[in-house]
Parts: structure tokens; sequence; C-alpha cells
């Protein structure tokens, strides 16, 4: 039995490794085991899955951002570039 | 007979028609638009030196974004040799008899409010980006890198010379920051 019993720090690493699917089987069921008696690392949890939700959102957002250069940027870049082709 | 069409380069060009594309590419993959820019420029530099290089067989974009990919990886080992600047504030006890345990001030508290209020906000998405530019330099490449550009743990440890366990002990770190940060200024706010 001893062998399944993780510290707080233990369990919360391994859940945020579960939040990107890479925690291991055996991992798991000790971070299930560890819920049983620790009520604060499963309000870790819980909040963990929530940002993870909104960390998804951010980062589709990110991606799907357009950005473009101004045209004073460009220009400058063009300068440069110029300059190193002579 | 081969038909295929061999790809020529026309560096007089390149900033007219990439580099809109190029600093786009940068800008999702690193913290600043500043850095972008030197990004998008130091490829073109590096395009100009390796033009005897480029065989014709993938398309002039192609070929730049490949360099570009170069750069921004060389961006974050750059960043990665450079010492942590930042303190990093611990929610666990680190020896003794509580050892691993949750510092009592430290723990999670219940949020507010249960509805994932607003996910795609202006307001949330300025809080999130606050705490995340709040993380010690590491932390931040190493979070931004697996969870919001979703590089592979391998690729990550491969080119940060870093272990797995490092990389989930920081993932670890970042987040846990990032929880009581966004419990602060967010959810309890």
């Amino acid at each position: 039995m001893g062998k399944f019993k993780i510290t707080c720090d233990e369990a919360t690493t391994i859940c945020d490794k579960n939040q990107y699917g890479e925690a291991r089987f055996g991992e798991k069921l000790k971070l299930m085991m560890h819920f049983y008696g620790c009520k604060i690392c499963k309000c870790y949890s819980d909040q963990n899955n929530r940002m993870t939700k909104i960390y998804n959102v951010y980062s589709k957002d990110k991606c799907n951002q357009h950005t473009c250069l101004t045209s004073e940027d460009k220009e400058k870049i063009e300068v440069a570039v110029k300059e190193k082709m002579q | 007979m081969s038909t295929e069409t061999k790809h020529t380069l026309a560096p007089d060009k390149w900033v007219q028609l990439y580099s809109d594309y190029l600093f786009n590419y940068t800008i999702t993959r690193v913290s600043g638009g500043e850095i972008a820019k030197d990004l998008v420029q130091e490829t073109f530099f590096s395009g100009l030196k390796s033009m005897k290089n480029f065989k014709g067989l993938a398309s002039e974009r192609t070929w730049l974004v490949s360099i570009l990919k170069r750069k921004i990886i060389d961006h974050y080992r750059k960043i990665n040799s450079k010492k942590g600047k930042a303190e990093v504030r611990m929610n666990f006890y680190k020896d003794g008899e509580n050892e691993g345990e949750w510092i009592e001030e430290r723990a999670p508290n219940t949020w507010a409010e249960d509805t994932d209020r607003g996910i795609k906000n202006e307001e949330l998405k300025a809080t999130l980006e606050y705490c995340i530019d709040k993380l010690p330099e590491k932390y931040g490449m190493v979070f931004n890198m697996k969870t919001i550009q979703g590089f592979e743990t391998e690729e990550i440890c491969k080119e940060l010379d870093i272990t797995s366990s490092n990389l989930w002990v920081i993932i670890h770190r970042a987040r846990t920051q990032l929880r009581r940060c966004m419990e602060d200024n967010w959810f309890n706010n």
C-alpha cells in the first residue's frame, strides 16, 4: 500500500502531466488513490481541468490571429536585406 | 523525363512576398513582436547566406520557413542558456515532516463562480497574458512551447537539453503559479 502513497507535490505534478494525456496508468492510479484522502488536491485537479480549457481556447486563438508587419517595419527590413545583398 | 518544376529564389521580393507570413508564423511562437521582427530579418539574412544550398525542390516560402524554424529554436536555446532570474515561489513544504504537502496559505481556494465565464473574453485573455508574463523566463518558455504551441515533449527536451522529468517539474511549477495568479486576478477578483 505504501508504494501507492504520494505527496501533494507529486500528485499535482501527475495531475499536470495528465492534462496533456501523458500520465502513465500507474501514475493515474496513485493519483486517484491520493484524491480519496486529499480534498485540496482534488480541488486543484478540478480547477486544473478548467484552466486547461482556458489554455486550449487561448492557444487556438493565438494561432488563428493574423498580424501584419507595418509598412515602416517592412521598409526597415527591406533596407537591411538590400544592404546584405550588395 | 521529370516534369517537376524547379523552384528559384528571388531575394529582392522576399520582404514583399513573405514578411507578413513569416511574421505571423513567428509571433504565435515567441513572446513579443520585436523578437518576431528580428527573427524574420535574421531569416532573410540566413537565406541570403545559404542561397547556394537551395536545390529548388521546395518552394521559396517553404525553404524560408525551414530556416525560420531553426531561428526560433535557437532563440529558445539562447533563453534556456541564461540563468533563471526570478525567484520561484513554492506552494509546498520543501522538507521536514510536511515535505511535499500544501503550505496552508498556498492551498487552492474555492473559486467564486463555477461557470466558464467568458472563456473567449478579451479581459480573461489579458489576465492570462499578464500571468504568463509574470512567470520566470524559463518556466514561461517551456509552458508556452508545451501548452500554447503544442510542441511534443521529446522535441522540447531535445532542443532545450532537459530531461522529461525536468520538463514536467517545470510545467508543474508554471501551472501552479499560473493557477494561483488567475485565482487572485480573475476567479476570486
